[in-house]
């Protein structure tokens, strides 16, 4: 379970002084539930999960994964959590057993159970083929693939997905979403941050739109259908944002 | 603060150092490969271009000397030069290296000399050029020999002993045992080459491990793992300073084969042992030890200082454009410990870099001074540890690891 509590994230910069690129957030994610985190570019999504993920401190507020504080136990959530977004490469001389070795040694481990847990991801995700093989030289597809076994290596109760289907192809991209709703049936507590409206309607159990760093409104696909009167999600996140939205030019 | 996870984040990172060429040239190959090329290649060019220049007659013109015979015969009896008719754009010829030397003997010369007036032979040259000063050196010898057969002639006239001219002798003798001359002649070099080559063997993991790990987008992935910030740096700060000490030791041990194989083959025309006026290079063990043993706070030092300098670095590229500057900061306070005259004082042991390139100058000679050893280990230890603890702060703030 994730709840978040008022998060504040904000960053100093010399031109344009304190900017607020999360402001006051709260929202809380069930396990075995997708919470979708649906926004604009730079509206907030990648700070708050990196908040979630304890790779950022909040300036205000906190959050509770797993009953552990992000401020208080920031390495106990992080064993708690599966990370993934665009940002996380693979370390590319390393060969795709030994990046998933390390994160599972990282996560404590011990040698009998990593071994246990390698081979069973590696069959459940074929990739028995490029186990050897170094990280620079796999295609997208395997990259995707590891990284997933990377994130589920330690079995986290929680896993958070910054983008993830960014820059993927379509058939990269079901993996990823086909494992996305591996883990809510696994009665993990997923959020996941994304742009794109159809994924949302596919796969969420709870919406969240963030705009300026606030989070403007929250339900399911119905409530918020029912909320603004429209049937349309695209139609409904532009009537949500649009009295908040300054484009990026002119912030 | 753990051991273990320092430890998984060593042997992770020693596998990907292990794999990538940039590190395995500057901290295996560079060392394996600089001394022996520079001691035994330099110096065995260098000196068979000197033999064959000394094998050559160097042209030589004569002006003048046609009213002095006897002058111009000394001059016509030296060995091995080349006497070739005078021209008068003689400068031009030595300036185009067509003559070395050009002997001047001034007019009425001989009948000068035979009145006993002072009168001068000028040698023109080309300073600093090798075959000029051969060419010179020759003439120079034998007009000297010539000189002193005239003073001997004089005084044999006036019935005079040699002593008259000679009343004493002045002669050095080395009591220094030839460990402590070796030291002093190349201890300096050894400090600054180990000290050099701590540097630019933490150099590239210090990047790669940083600014290499954002550029790669690896940044995020491993921060997103439980290992604390505090355990990543020193894990990673543990493989920076095993390349540095892995160059120094290299090096250090290349060093002491090259210079064996070369006094061995005579590369460097150290001649024998027990000729005075040859360099005989003696370096025990135990001071290439306690050399080593110095550049462990020093690999410290820069060890973590790269570290902390290249994590503000978002690319290879731009760390590399900020360690390239701090290779002079190295270098100059090294440097300064090699110049003659230079010698340690309670001020300087608290100088870094500098401390200790002085005191490996002193410990190659064997000369311990354990007053200023302690100085210099802790002072240098304080500074490392210093360095260590910015390493560690630097890791734990945003706005460094998140740079845009």
């Amino acid at each position: 379970m994730i709840e978040a509590r008022s998060l504040c994230k904000s960053f100093q910069d010399k031109k344009r002084g304190t900017i607020r690129a999360v402001d006051h957030v709260s929202f809380t994610c069930q396990p075995g539930q997708i919470y979708g985190l649906l926004g604009a570019n730079g509206a907030g999504k990648t700070t708050t999960l990196r908040l979630l993920a304890t790779i950022l401190e909040p300036t205000d507020g906190t959050a509770i994964l797993c009953g552990h504080d992000v401020i208080d136990e920031p390495e106990k959530v992080r064993a708690n959590v599966g990370f993934l977004s665009t940002a996380t490469a693979l370390y590319p001389r390393l060969t795709a057993q030994e990046m998933v070795e390390y994160f599972g040694r990282l996560n404590g481990l011990d040698e009998p159970t990593l071994k246990k847990r390698l081979d069973a991801i590696f069959d459940r995700l074929d990739m028995n083929s490029f186990r050897d093989r170094r990280c620079d030289k796999l295609s997208t597809g395997m990259k995707q693939k590891t990284s997933i076994a990377r994130t589920l290596v330690h079995d986290p109760p929680i896993m958070i997905f910054d983008e993830p289907t960014l820059g993927l192809d379509i058939m990269t991209a079901r993996t990823i979403t086909a494992f996305i709703r591996e883990c809510r049936d696994a009665g993990k507590t997923v959020i996941f941050s994304t742009h794109i409206m159809s994924e949302v309607e596919k796969l969420c159990d709870t919406i969240g739109i963030i705009q300026s760093g606030k989070l403007l409104t929250e339900g399911t696909l119905e409530q918020l259908r029912a909320q603004h009167g429209e049937h349309d999600l695209e139609e409904i996140f532009v009537r949500v944002v649009a009295p908040h939205y300054v484009s990026e030019g002119t912030n | 603060m753990s051991l273990h996870s320092i430890g998984i984040v060593y042997r992770k990172e020693l596998t990907e150092a292990l794999r990538d060429r940039r590190t395995l040239i500057s901290t295996i190959i560079v060392p394996l490969l600089l001394f022996p090329v520079m001691i035994v290649g330099f110096a065995s060019v260098a000196s068979t271009l000197v033999d064959k220049a000394k094998e050559e007659s160097p042209k030589v013109m004569i002006l003048g000397g046609d009213d002095s015979p006897a002058v111009l015969g000394e001059v016509k009896k030296i060995e091995k030069i080349d006497i070739v008719p005078p021209t008068s754009d003689w400068k031009d010829q030595i300036v185009n290296k067509e003559v070395r030397a050009v002997v001047d003997i001034p007019h009425g010369f001989d009948s000068a000399i035979a009145q006993q007036q002072q009168e001068t032979v000028k040698i023109y040259t080309y300073e600093g050029e090798l075959k000029s000063g051969i060419a010179a050196g020759r003439i120079e010898k034998h007009l000297d020999e010539y000189r002193d057969t005239v003073v001997k002639d004089r005084l044999a006239a006036k019935n005079l002993p040699a002593a008259v001219l000679k009343p004493f002798e002045v002669k050095q003798q080395n009591v220094a045992p030839p460990e402590k001359v070796g030291g002093a002649a190349i201890g300096g070099l050894i400090g600054y080459m180990v000290i050099l080559l701590c540097f630019t063997g933490a150099m590239y993991p210090a990047m790669d491990l940083t600014a290499g790990e954002k550029e790669r987008g690896t940044m995020e992935t491993i921060l997103s793992s439980p290992v604390s910030r505090s355990d990543l740096v020193l894990g990673k700060f543990s493989l920076v300073l095993s390349a540095s000490l892995a160059t120094a030791a290299l090096s250090v041990i290349s060093m002491g084969v090259s210079f064996w194989a070369a006094q061995r083959f005579n590369a460097l025309n150290f001649g024998n042992p027990n000729d005075p006026n040859t360099l005989h290079i003696q370096i025990g063990l135990s001071a290439v030890l306690s050399v080593f043993l110095m550049a462990i706070p020093i690999a410290v030092l820069f060890s973590a200082a790269l570290l902390t300098i290249s994590l503000f670095a978002k690319t290879y590229k731009e760390a590399q454009s900020y360690l390239t500057p701090m290779t002079f900061v190295v270098v100059i306070p090294a440097v300064a410990a090699m110049l003659p005259g230079v010698d340690l004082t309670p001020k300087l042991a608290l100088v870094p870099i500098l401390s200790v390139s002085l005191l490996c100058k002193e410990l190659v000679a064997s000369t311990y001074h354990w007053h200023y050893i302690s100085i210099i280990f802790a002072s240098t230890c304080v500074y490392a540890a210093a360095a260590l603890f910015i390493a560690i702060k630097m890791f734990q703030r945003e706005s460094v690891l998140f740079r845009s």
